[in-house]
């Protein structure tokens, strides 16, 4: 009943902030809505690390490690997030009216809906139509800022991972062509897993690539990529913390599930196509992080590094790599959506994105500068962040397993992005004030380009950051710093429970 | 359920399956969105003949049902929305900014239908059913030709049309390869179609309003400076 509860509750929460009750009270009734799921999924959570799967209405609603893992994830972010929206979205919705937020937190509830859908729908076509709801409910709160940056952003956004849910709607319904060749009904991961043996491998191999590239579109695999850092630096905080830190691995939790399926499947490999994918988005991502100059795309592009990591540690095999796969997942999640509420901030006190500006805002906001710096540190995998274990877990069990090639290069690329990362945190910690234009040059519209430290005073928008926005920041900093150096043992188990769903 | 069996259905469905690659070329071709929006209703009917024949055939109600879904959603709700969302982009009459020229545009139209069939073939070796030898590679061919059109049309609305033709190609695939298969195909047809044309109708308005143009291909403000 847990599961039917976590999917009815943002439902009606979103019913509410559309009514003329939402006019004054919807981000109330989103942040309670919210906390409710978040407790109802903390159970589910327990009684499937335990048990091993959590079911409902007949096997119509099935979660098992895996699957709590990520509702686990979604809930959290979608709990600290709908706390930071309270008052970043009245900041930023100033000159739309009330109107504007009651849409906002309308879809806010839908969008966190189907994410917590896409895990717990036992049936896998329905499963892709919540993956598909995922893009459309959010395009309008990609776009919410209303700039032409955003708007086009929003654009590529729904055009590009609609064509790519698409592709993988083919992949899946080849899927089913095969389930009912091999004499199998229950369209299900369980039944997938069954049927797979028996499939024509001439089926299960063009699906298995179909999905991998058309829902690869939603996860950001390169060279998918290309609207990823756009959407995910234009949307306002709240959303990117969403976009980057769950929606990703939301979707990649699809892709994994094909794992155990195309793994008992005879003469077929899943496993070169997971490690080139995520070798080859580490490296192009990690190259592409020493070019960025704004925050929020420099986050984004740490998120298809961190896509490509978890993917080859998928690939890689094992219950070690596996567990250090949940783990980053987990890591990830947690620090990147901590990471763009960081950015929020620092919007909201300087009015730009800008890395090369981020150093004159020590003088407007301290804590904003701090939370950056914080939060580029723990994406960029240095110790103690989880994100440090779980790549140290990752290259250890490709060692112990022999795959000294594909460890090395990894090895390498995460270390690019490691410095690439570390070079522009240290140029909005340290930086000279109005020294370096090289990385200012580009057309910004807030920014002026020969040094906006200078301006800061008299830019719009300059402002202290709402106390909802440093309540976030400070909640979410409570697990970043916690998941790093030490993991509860109902965590732990969770965890366990996931890297065995992964392997099937 | 077999060639054999229903001599004239079988002829029937290979004969809207060739009409439907003709509109799904046409797409490509065409110079003006209103001409493509007929084309993609067309397309749309055509559809649906081929889910009624297969459902005739194959004696699967789902079929029905998705025909009737297809019809009711691609031939009137679409563009019903589309007038709605973006009347002036799609019945004022003008031409279409492309990246290629039509004469080439076609010839690559041409190389991805016989890429369709190749990537068809080992599929319908390894299981053999005889309306899946006329729908998949012709679904197939349109998916890709829907998403050439999406690759090299520049503006708004001729982007989502190939969307939605890409759409339209997976089912005609989807109607002959998995006749059995009622959710994804009415729930799929009956709520995503819609939303895809609400939301990208609305975005169009919306990126119209604020900058006066809908050449969605031009717009490249966000790249790494």
């Amino acid at each position: 009943m847990e599961l039917a509860a976590i999917l009815i509750i943002p439902a009606i929460a979103s019913g509410l902030s559309l009514s003329p009750l939402g006019r004054r009270f919807a981000a109330p009734i989103t942040l309670g809505a919210s906390a409710i799921v978040l407790v109802v999924e903390v159970a589910v959570a327990e009684e499937a690390a335990q048990t091993g799967r959590v079911e409902a209405f007949g096997q119509g609603l099935t979660c098992d490690g895996l699957g709590a893992l990520i509702l686990l994830l979604v809930s959290l972010v979608g709990f600290t997030a709908a706390l930071f929206s309270w008052g970043y979205i009245r900041h930023r919705a100033e000159h739309g009216g009330g109107r504007r937020e009651q849409h906002y937190y309308g879809l806010y509830n839908l969008f966190v809906l189907t994410m917590l859908a896409t895990p717990v729908l036992a049936n896998v076509a329905l499963m892709w139509i919540a993956v598909e709801l995922t893009t459309l409910l959010s395009a309008f709160l990609v776009g919410f800022e209303d700039t032409p940056e955003a708007l086009e952003a929003a654009w590529k956004y729904v055009v590009l991972t609609t064509l790519g849910a698409v592709l993988a709607l083919l992949g899946f319904l080849i899927l089913y062509w095969g389930s009912r060749v091999a004499g199998y009904e229950p369209f299900t991961w369980v039944g997938l897993v069954e049927a797979a043996p028996k499939m024509p491998p001439a089926l299960l191999w063009p699906a298995f690539l179909l999905v991998l590239v058309g829902f690869g579109t939603k996860v950001g695999l390169v060279p998918m990529h290309t609207w990823l850092p756009d959407a995910h630096s234009q949307a306002p905080a709240p959303i990117c913390a969403l976009l980057s830190g769950v929606e990703t691995t939301t979707v990649l939790y699809v892709i994994l599930r094909l794992f155990p399926v195309i793994r008992v499947a005879p003469g077929l490999d899943a496993r070169p196509w997971f490690i080139g994918f995520g070798l080859v988005s580490v490296g192009i991502a990690a190259l592409l992080l020493i070019y960025v100059s704004d925050f929020k795309r420099l986050f984004a592009f740490s998120t298809v590094e961190h896509m490509g990591i978890i993917l080859v540690a998928a690939g890689l095999g094992g219950a070690e790599a596996h567990l250090g796969a949940a783990y980053q997942i987990t890591g990830h999640a947690i620090a990147k959506s901590f990471c763009f509420f960081a950015a929020g901030i620092a919007v909201i006190a300087a009015g730009t994105q800008e890395i090369a500006a981020v150093r004159g805002l020590v003088r407007s906001s301290a804590l904003g500068t701090a939370a950056l710096v914080a939060g580029g540190i723990a994406i960029a995998g240095a110790p103690p962040f989880a994100i440090f274990v779980s790549e140290f877990l990752i290259l250890k069990a490709g060692i112990a397993s022999g795959h000294y090639v594909i460890v090395g290069l990894l090895g390498v690329f995460v270390v690019i992005a490691f410095c690439a990362v570390m070079l522009h945190i240290n140029r909005m910690a340290f930086g000279v004030p109005g020294r370096d234009t090289r990385f200012t040059a580009g057309p910004f519209p807030f920014g002026t380009p020969d040094g906006p430290t200078l301006a800061l005073p008299s830019l719009p928008g300059t402002r202290a950051a709402p106390l909802s926005c440093k309540l976030t920041l400070a909640l979410a900093a409570i697990p970043l710093i916690v998941i790093g150096i030490y993991v509860p043992a109902p965590l732990q188990h969770l965890l366990t429970a996931a890297a065995r769903a992964m392997g099937g | 359920m077999d060639s054999a069996t229903y001599p004239f259905i079988f002829a029937l469905d290979a004969l809207t399956g060739a009409l439907f690659l003709l509109t799904a070329i046409g797409v490509v071709g065409t110079r003006q969105v209103l001409a493509s929006l007929q084309l993609f209703i067309a397309q749309s009917m055509l559809l649906t003949l081929s889910a009624v024949l297969l459902g005739i055939a194959l004696g699967s109600v789902h079929l029905f049902a998705v025909a009737a879904i297809t019809i009711a959603t691609k031939t009137l709700l679409i563009p019903w929305l589309l007038r709605r969302t973006v009347s002036s982009e799609v019945y004022r009459t003008r031409e279409i900014e492309r990246v290629l020229n039509i004469p080439s545009s076609l010839l690559v139209a041409a190389a991805l239908v016989v890429l369709a069939y190749v990537v068809a073939n080992p599929l319908l070796r390894a299981v053999t059913m005889p309306f899946a030898a006329i729908n998949l590679p012709l679904g197939l061919a349109a998916m890709f030709l829907g998403v050439f059109t999406v690759a090299v049309r520049r503006e708004a609305v001729p982007q989502l049309l190939g969307l939605l033709a890409i759409e339209n190609g997976v089912f005609f695939a989807g109607v002959a390869i998995v006749p059995s298969l009622p959710v994804i195909a009415e729930l799929a047809a009956a709520v995503d179609v819609p939303v895809i044309t609400l939301v990208v109708g609305l975005l169009t308005r919306q990126i119209h309003k604020r900058l006066g143009t809908t050449a969605v291909g031009q717009l490249a403000a966000l790249r790494e400076h």
